[in-house]
């Protein structure tokens, strides 16, 4: 019995930056970590198999180029048992369906999946449609923004799901794919032992002929959609700037709403 | 791999290289290089070159069947007994998009005890057919239930366009829908227009945290999916607008393998901060949680919602449903009245789509001043008691 975290290697957008001159993107100092939100779905997997006794085998699967790599030893520090890193030059420009697709094949050849995890979505894209495509093409169940495991048994799972104007708590039948959200936990830091273990582990590495997939499927020719534009959204200015006593303050704050009809 | 320098048109001028995110390019002897190894093919470069030396080829798949495809359909939202507004939106640009390509706009709504009026408002905003599912079983939200029943009357109607909100719904049901019909999907589209030559949907997103702004098509998939983000497109009524409405209330699709056990409503005191239009947010300057009841007093006033940074929620001040930022909520308000929050990046992704910011804070160096439309340094314990003053006077 398995449960997967599937992961993603992103730029941390926190330090992409704008050049105002060029209006092009400045990656100087921008470095890869692994997606936020995938942070949960590791320690969620960590979790669920201390709360199962150990059972479960951990695994967390990613697809990228080469360096991801390193994205995969950071999890096995976490503690995760085993990784996988699919990397082929075909897979390149894959779009949420052929990605959805290679990961759910890599799945299936895995096999005896109980559940898997993703986190919401990835600060990069922000598409949040990976975590439910692998579940369609598995034929499995997806829940999204999941906040509390509730009851795991064999077949069944007990979770509660952050709406917008509240939660949901729902039944899954297993192998289900959950999404999850920070609220879920608070991920560990790696141990030594599990940094000692990091280095030493063999990631397993799967290409195009690994996986008996179909190529017009994977990559750039397997992905429908198809960016022809990208650009700079008008840099956010700051306007007016004032300091004075708290009753002038808050009049200039009503006056300032009330001109801009906000109010 | 679809990616080639064309060298004779390169000059080495370097903006592919400033323009990847992924630190796929460097200059060799005055030459873009591509390490294939790290480049993911998300077309930066090709956009960033001025010289047209940088290309990605695709294989084009002759596709024959686009024609059958028309019209356009709106995946409505019916929560908590209304149809939400991102619908009217919807239908409202639908109609504006159809009269472009000469098609017919229709949308589905799914839930139960549908009222009438609704229903009249979503012909108003411009839909000419209204696909009604009203049963019991529909009551609440199912991904299973609800992508089984939008997938089959896709593939009933034929849409070349499909439309939803990126809400929490629509953003966890279309994903299921594009992948069981195998097309392409555009999530939270700001922008929407139509490329006339092609009569193609121009479906532009922000990504790397609205950093960058990207314009995808979908050329030869159908239909062409996106969500929209709510409060983005502008409702238009026309009260003299006819339009059939299609009872398939008795469409036979179950869930099998989920069940909603419960669903509990969390709108105490505050609203909504993903559908309000105005946000009051508190940061760490709030100090501690007795102090969000000043926050809580302003937003009833405003008739808005209360947001918070990480740092308040992390402090355990405010649950972690009112977050705005990476980690939290992407909001975009008319009005945003940031409280004691300094604006780390992290938080700035979540909010500075918002119409108006107004910032206040002690520190003047805060960089939260640097997007904020109006800056005000100074004590927030002691101003927005004179602004709720101000406010309960007028």
């Amino acid at each position: 019995m398995r449960i997967i975290a599937i992961i993603k290697q992103v730029p941390d957008t926190t330090n992409v930056r704008i050049n105002p001159e060029t209006n092009t993107l400045m990656r100087e100092g921008v470095e890869s970590i692994i997606n936020p939100f995938d942070m949960y779905a590791i320690e969620e997997a960590l979790r669920l198999k201390e709360r199962l006794g150990g059972e479960p085998e951990t695994v967390v699967i990613s697809m990228g180029p080469p360096q991801v790599e390193t994205a995969l030893r950071d999890a096995i520090a976490m503690g995760i048992d085993k990784a996988i890193l699919l990397s082929d030059r075909k897979f390149a420009g894959s779009d949420t369906l052929a990605t959805s697709y290679t990961l759910s094949a890599a799945i299936k050849k895995l096999g005896d999946y109980q559940l898997i995890l993703a986190g919401k979505q990835a600060i990069d894209g922000d598409t949040a449609q990976v975590g439910p495509g692998v579940a369609t093409w598995l034929g499995i169940p997806c829940s999204t923004y999941i906040r509390k495991i509730e009851e795991i048994t064999k077949d069944e799972i007990i979770i509660e799901r952050l709406m917008e104007t509240g939660y949901d708590r729902i039944s899954l039948k297993l192998p289900a794919v959950l999404t999850v959200v920070k609220e879920l936990n608070e991920p560990r830091l790696p141990s030594l032992r599990g940094k000692m273990r990091a280095k030493k582990e063999e990631i397993i590495k799967w290409g195009f002929s690994d996986l008996g997939v179909e190529e017009s499927m994977l990559g750039l020719n397997g992905s429908p959609t198809q960016v022809v534009k990208i650009f700079s959204p008008p840099p956010k200015k700051g306007g007016e700037k004032y300091e004075g006593n708290p009753t002038d303050s808050a009049q200039k704050i009503f006056d300032c709403l009330k001109t801009n009809k906000l109010i | 791999m679809g990616i080639e320098v064309i060298k004779d048109k390169c000059v080495g001028c370097g903006l592919c290289v400033k323009s990847c995110a992924y630190d796929a390019i460097c200059l060799v002897e005055k030459l873009a290089v591509i390490d294939f190894n790290k480049c993911v093919l998300c077309g930066a470069c090709v956009e960033a070159c001025k010289f047209d030396a940088i290309l990605i080829r695709k294989e084009e798949k002759s596709v024959s069947n686009l024609s059958q495809f028309s019209g356009i359909l709106v995946v409505g939202e019916h929560r908590d007994g209304v149809i939400h507004h991102v619908t009217y939106e919807l239908v409202s640009k639908a109609r504006i998009l159809a009269d472009n390509l000469g098609v017919s706009v229709s949308c589905l709504i799914i839930g139960s005890g549908i009222s009438q009026e609704d229903l009249n408002k979503v012909i108003f905003a411009g839909a000419e057919k209204i696909i009604k599912i009203d049963n019991d079983t529909c009551k609440y939200f199912n991904d299973e239930l609800y992508s089984k029943i939008v997938t089959q009357v896709i593939n009933e109607e034929h849409p070349e366009i499909v439309l939803t909100g990126a809400t929490a719904e629509g953003r966890a049901l279309i994903p299921l829908v594009a992948v069981a019909l195998k097309t392409g999907l555009t999530a939270d589209c700001t922008e929407l227009a139509i490329d006339g030559e092609r009569r193609l949907l121009l479906q532009t997103r922000p990504a790397f945290g609205g950093n960058i702004m990207a314009t995808i098509i979908c050329p030869n998939h159908r239909p062409q999916i996106s969500t929209v983000r709510p409060k983005v497109m502008k409702i238009i009524f026309d009260e003299k607008r006819t339009g059939e409405i299609i009872d398939k209330s008795s469409i036979s699709q179950t869930a099998k393998l989920m069940t909603i056990l419960e669903t509990v409503k969390e709108e105490s005191t505050t609203g909504n901060i993903a559908d309000a239009d105005i946000i009051v947010s508190g940061g760490r300057g709030i100090g501690k949680p007795e102090n969000f009841e000043l926050l809580t007093h302003l937003a009833k006033l405003l008739n808005g919602a209360v947001g918070a940074s990480r740092a308040a929620v992390d402090s355990g001040w405010i649950p972690y449903s009112h977050q705005v930022g990476q980690t939290g909520k992407t909001v975009g308000p008319k009005l945003y009245i940031a409280c004691g929050i300094s604006g780390a990046i992290q938080h700035q992704v979540g909010m500075r789509g918002s119409d108006f910011i107004v910032a206040i804070n002690k520190d003047s160096s805060a960089p939260i001043f640097d997007i904020a439309d109006l800056g005000i340094v100074g004590d927030l314990h002691e101003i927005i008691p004179e602004f709720i003053k101000i406010l309960e006077r007028n």
